[in-house]
């Protein structure tokens, strides 16, 4: 339908200082009013405690048919978890 | 009249005013035009009915009868409330509706403001809440005005119609009585005819943004805050609010 408002992508930043994340999407005429669909929608119950909106069709996102090139690579190269390493506990959480 | 029988009149006008518009606003619920508005005006009403418990929570505790918020919202017949006539009027198109809200939240902030001083704490109080709620409603409502008026051919036209009806009913919301005198004297509620000019000057200024033209004439329709007259329209509302408590009185859950 040609009069239906923009998709918007929601992101949330919860009560304690984690980073914002994706919640969801809404139709909204403008920004303005999809931060105020958001809060109505997205955080009725108080999950909020900041909220950024953005048009989805700004959004560019790899393709899911080249999952093969982009991901599979780095399966075998389980080095780059430094699970192989012994820490000293003076080092403390890292 | 007493001072305590002044300030039940008032809790009454205050709490009667949000228990009538939550219940008009919830009837959109399921029926709205976008799903995001649905959930709005929900919310909207919601936070109107939480309001209502506190005003009419208090009006029956200055009654001093045993009266609950419940008893005075359910049990009481069309000529004991005290709402403005605007807030029983039918929902009409989405338009209307929000053009009443936003009428209406223009006064419920600027009143709100002043109660957040009132001599009364326990006014102060409620009014401290409410107004946080109500600054989002006025927020809201007022955007979507100007969205519509300012919008296509006929969101304007609905708009601008909406405003010709409603409009009328805006004075009653400034009018003045003993009680209101009493109140004023004491510090605890404003004379509502000092609102006026702040109240003008937020409608003023979404309005001409939203190009709607304020219609001319000063005829005001009156007769609910003092509970004179009610429109047709509250006794079917009370009907269907208050019908569960009247065919299982008491019923809980």
């Amino acid at each position: 339908m040609k009069n239906e408002w923009p998709l918007w992508e929601i992101f949330i930043r919860g009560q304690h200082g984690l980073s914002h994340r994706h919640v969801g999407s809404l139709h909204a005429p403008d920004a303005e009013m999809a931060v105020k669909n958001a809060r109505d929608v997205y955080t009725r119950r108080n999950e909020g405690v900041s909220i950024w909106v953005v048009e989805a069709k700004h959004i560019a996102a790899s393709a899911p048919s080249e999952k093969g090139p982009l991901f599979e690579p780095s399966e075998s190269k389980i080095y780059r978890h430094p699970t192989f390493y012994d820490i000293p506990d003076e080092v403390g959480h890292m | 009249m007493t001072r305590d029988e002044a300030l039940f009149e008032f809790l009454l006008r205050m709490g009667d005013n949000t228990l009538i518009l939550g219940h008009r606003v919830s009837e959109w619920c399921g029926h709205s035009p976008v799903l995001e508005e649905d959930i709005a005006l929900a919310n909207t009403a919601l936070d109107m009915i939480g309001q209502t418990q506190l005003w009419l929570g208090l009006a029956g505790e200055v009654e001093g009868k045993g009266r609950t918020a419940d008893n005075l919202a359910f049990l009481r017949d069309a000529w004991d409330f005290r709402n403005v006539l605007m807030v029983e009027l039918p929902n009409g198109d989405f338009g209307q509706t929000l053009m009443r809200q936003f009428l209406y939240d223009a006064w419920s902030f600027v009143m709100t403001d002043w109660l957040k001083g009132s001599a009364d704490e326990r006014i102060a109080a409620i009014a401290e809440k409410a107004h946080k709620e109500v600054t989002y409603h006025l927020e809201r409502s007022g955007d979507t005005v100007i969205g519509l008026g300012d919008g296509t051919e006929e969101s304007h036209r609905r708009m601008q119609a909406a405003l010709d009806y409603l409009y009328p009913y805006c004075g009653e919301m400034f009018e003045k009585d003993k009680a209101d005198e009493l109140l004023a004297e004491a510090g605890i509620a404003p004379d509502p005819a000092e609102l006026r000019a702040e109240y003008d000057d937020i409608v003023g200024r979404v309005l001409a943004e939203a190009t709607l033209a304020i219609p001319g004439g000063d005829y005001v329709h009156k007769g609910g805050r003092n509970g004179r007259m009610h429109t047709e329209h509250l006794g079917h509302l009370l009907t269907s609010m208050q019908w569960l408590q009247r065919a299982y009185p008491g019923a809980a859950w």
